[in-house]
């Protein structure tokens, strides 16, 4: 996400599908180019279940003004009956 | 060059002659068949001079000595530039393999010089077959190469689409990633890496430079000048949160001072409030 919080705007989204596309794939988003959900809390509402949220650590001296990853990474995951 | 100093790119539309991209794939096909075998065509050695790649006839050559690609390798890392590597990229139509999201080679040195990569598309590539992925303004990251993987989609990132002759100029830090070609034309694309040998100091045409040039005290929330460097910086990629803006800022204003020589460049104030403050512990002031 843009910053810390769950409620953030997603920037960036990787999706790894355990169904081998048998279960629902992610909803189209509401403009191309956009994320499959607006924020995190759109996720939790669609169903799925945070696992990680992203670690907050001060900037190593010297490394303040460094961009490096996209640094809020969130982990969810969604369980799928295939039965 | 503020452009390129906030985006981390260039494009340039159908910049190559058509005859010269006719004639380009056969060689440039001929270069990826055979630059790895024993007695095959052979790309230039490293450290070559860019003078001395590819010598005429070669098509290459006659792409790499164009009055207008010359121009826009002079304008980035100057009169003699030296040969890096090259590579030939080549996605068959029908092809579906997608790479992963990277910087080539290893992650580079924290001072501001800078090497170039030239993209040259010699057949034109329609929209969503093959045309290379790339993340505007990801240039300035600090990042191991294979970190990059996992990020699938990325909000603002391109895809090259183009007609035939359009070469894009990246820095050497931007992310980008070959995609598949579902299409039924093969995408080809050749690329090559220049290394700077001069320092890379107002190399481009700065004409203009007195009128764009903005003062340190140009701010957001102070006084602006329009029509400035610093307007252009303050170019906000959809990707980035705002700490990631604030220190990409920070980040294009110490390119620009290298580029410009010009030590005391600043926008938005990050460097100057900080190296103000230092001087008073110093007791400078």
């Amino acid at each position: 996400m843009a910053g810390s919080s769950l409620d953030e705007k997603v920037v960036g989204w990787a999706f790894h599908d355990g169904t081998e596309g048998a279960g629902p794939q992610l909803p189209e988003p509401k403009r191309p180019g956009d994320g499959p959900y607006s924020n995190g809390l759109c996720a939790l509402q669609d169903g799925w279940m945070l696992l990680q949220s992203a670690q907050l650590t001060s900037p190593a001296p010297g490394q303040e003004h460094l961009n490096a990853y996209l640094e809020y990474e969130f982990v969810f995951e969604r369980r799928v009956d295939l039965s | 060059m503020a452009e390129f100093v906030a985006n981390g790119f260039l494009r340039f539309d159908a910049i190559v002659p058509a005859d010269i991209n006719e004639r380009a794939i056969d060689e440039i096909g001929q270069l990826n068949a055979e630059r790895l075998l024993p007695d095959g065509m052979k790309p230039p050695h490293s450290r070559t001079p860019l003078d001395d790649c590819y010598p005429l006839p070669s098509v290459v050559g006659e792409y790499l000595r164009l009055p207008q690609i010359r121009g826009i390798i002079h304008s980035l890392v100057g009169a003699d530039p030296v040969f890096d590597h090259d590579w030939v990229h080549h996605i068959p139509g029908g092809g579906s393999y997608v790479q992963p999201l990277h910087v080539d080679a290893a992650t580079d040195s924290t001072d501001p010089t800078f090497d170039v990569q030239l993209f040259w598309y010699p057949s034109a590539v329609a929209r969503g077959e093959g045309g290379t992925r790339f993340v505007p303004g990801s240039h300035l990251t600090r990042v191991r190469s294979s970190g990059l993987h996992r990020y699938q989609h990325i909000v603002g990132e391109q895809q090259v689409a183009c007609d035939a002759g359009s070469v894009f100029v990246f820095h050497h830090g931007l992310w980008h990633a070959g995609q598949p070609n579902p299409g039924d034309n093969d995408r080809w694309l050749y690329k090559i890496r220049l290394n700077p040998t001069e320092p890379q100091v107002r190399l481009w045409d700065t004409t203009d430079f007195t009128d764009v040039q903005s003062p340190p005290t140009d701010h957001i929330f102070a006084r602006m000048q329009p029509g400035s460097v610093a307007e252009i910086f303050r170019t906000w990629h959809p990707w980035m949160g705002i700490t990631d803006y604030r220190n990409d800022q920070i980040q294009r204003a110490l390119l620009w001072r290298y580029l410009t020589g010009d030590d005391d460049f600043d926008v938005d104030y990050y460097l100057t409030r900080l190296e103000g403050r230092a001087d008073l512990v110093e007791g400078r002031a």
